[in-house]
């Protein structure tokens, strides 16, 4: 038994291409490193932290999704529904990063093309998602759960969308796009039903405990006492 | 700050994250994530090059060396989320009191 490689490796994607996307994600990075500034306090910095454990912990327990296939949690819209989107991106980009330092998982050079999947575009197109379906949900606490189910859902062949535009643009191999697209979408939507439910059960149960600390539904909730119990 | 010892939500996580990566990751599937069984199946696979640090002491989440599997992951496992909780809650620490 081993646990499989959960990112992109080096090679996939050309050179120039993977240095591009160092670029462009650690831009990305830098800014939410502001936002998160910004954003993140005493009382939720710690969730923070906890939340980047968790995800490198659950990254580890694939699940079996087709035959001979097996999927791995994200974590985009897990963090940024606990977190807010700006420290998500840095939770993320913490675990990719020590998975490919440590554990030789995603490769050095391919280490921008996985933030920008999964740290930029999976937190931030998701997190989207969660706001739009937030808006239709009544303003219940109940609702916060069913929002994160549908975008964390959506994430996954969004953040493997990433990935067929990067293959589209710097592909080592000469396999068309099309017949990666398709094999890409149609996986991927398979594993965003685990996301979904994981992200569905993980922010639930941290709102039955500690819906105080809870971003997504902070911003929404009527009656947050400041400095309540801990 | 209050430490992050000093929560017992935060506590109760960490230990929640150490038995999920020390022991139930004996459990994962082996099989290959969504991407590899793609580049598989479609015929990319072969372009992956070998990581520049598959020597590493923890490549393929296993600790070279040791060869009871269980261990091997489970050790990694809880190396990699106390890795990550020291870098993780160096710099959320930090951006917390630098927003004062």
């Amino acid at each position: 038994m081993r646990i499989p490689l959960l990112h992109i490796p080096d090679g996939f994607i050309n050179l120039p291409v993977s240095m591009i996307f160092i670029a462009l994600s650690s831009l990305g990075v830098l800014a939410c490193l502001k936002g998160a500034r910004a954003q993140l306090d005493d009382k939720t910095a710690p969730l923070a932290g906890l939340v980047t454990v968790f995800i490198f912990a659950v990254q580890m327990m694939n699940f079996p999704v087709a035959a001979g296939t097996s999927g791995h949690l994200l974590g985009g819209v897990l963090a940024a529904v606990l977190v807010g989107p700006y420290a998500a991106t840095l939770s993320i980009t913490i675990v990719l990063i020590l998975q490919a330092l440590l554990f030789a998982d995603g490769g050095l050079t391919a280490v921008g093309l996985n933030l920008f999947n999964l740290s930029l575009l999976g937190v931030w197109g998701g997190y989207l998602v969660f706001l739009f379906a937030r808006r239709f949900l009544p303003k219940k606490k109940s609702s916060i759960p069913v929002a994160s189910l549908i975008a964390a859902f959506i994430q996954v062949p969004l953040a493997a969308l990433g990935f067929v535009f990067q293959y589209a643009i710097g592909a080592e191999s000469t396999i068309p796009v099309a017949t990666v697209a398709t094999a890409m979408i149609s996986t991927h939507i398979l594993i965003g039903i685990g996301e979904a439910l994981i992200t569905a059960f993980t922010v639930s149960a941290v709102l039955a405990s500690r819906s105080d600390l809870v971003f997504g539904w902070r911003q929404i909730a009527p009656d947050l006492k400041i400095g309540s119990k801990s | 700050m209050k430490s992050f010892i000093a929560n017992k939500f935060i506590l109760a996580g960490i230990a929640i994250s150490l038995l999920i990566a020390g022991f139930l990751s004996f459990y994962a599937s082996s099989h290959p994530d969504g991407l590899e069984k793609v580049a598989e199946t479609k015929g990319f696979l072969e372009t992956a090059k070998e990581p520049i640090n598959s020597g590493s002491p923890l490549a393929d989440y296993g600790i070279s060396g040791v060869d009871n599997e269980r261990l091997s992951v489970g050790a990694s496992g809880i190396i990699g989320v106390l890795a990550t909780l020291l870098v993780a809650g160096l710099i959320f620490r930090l951006l917390a009191k630098k927003s004062k």
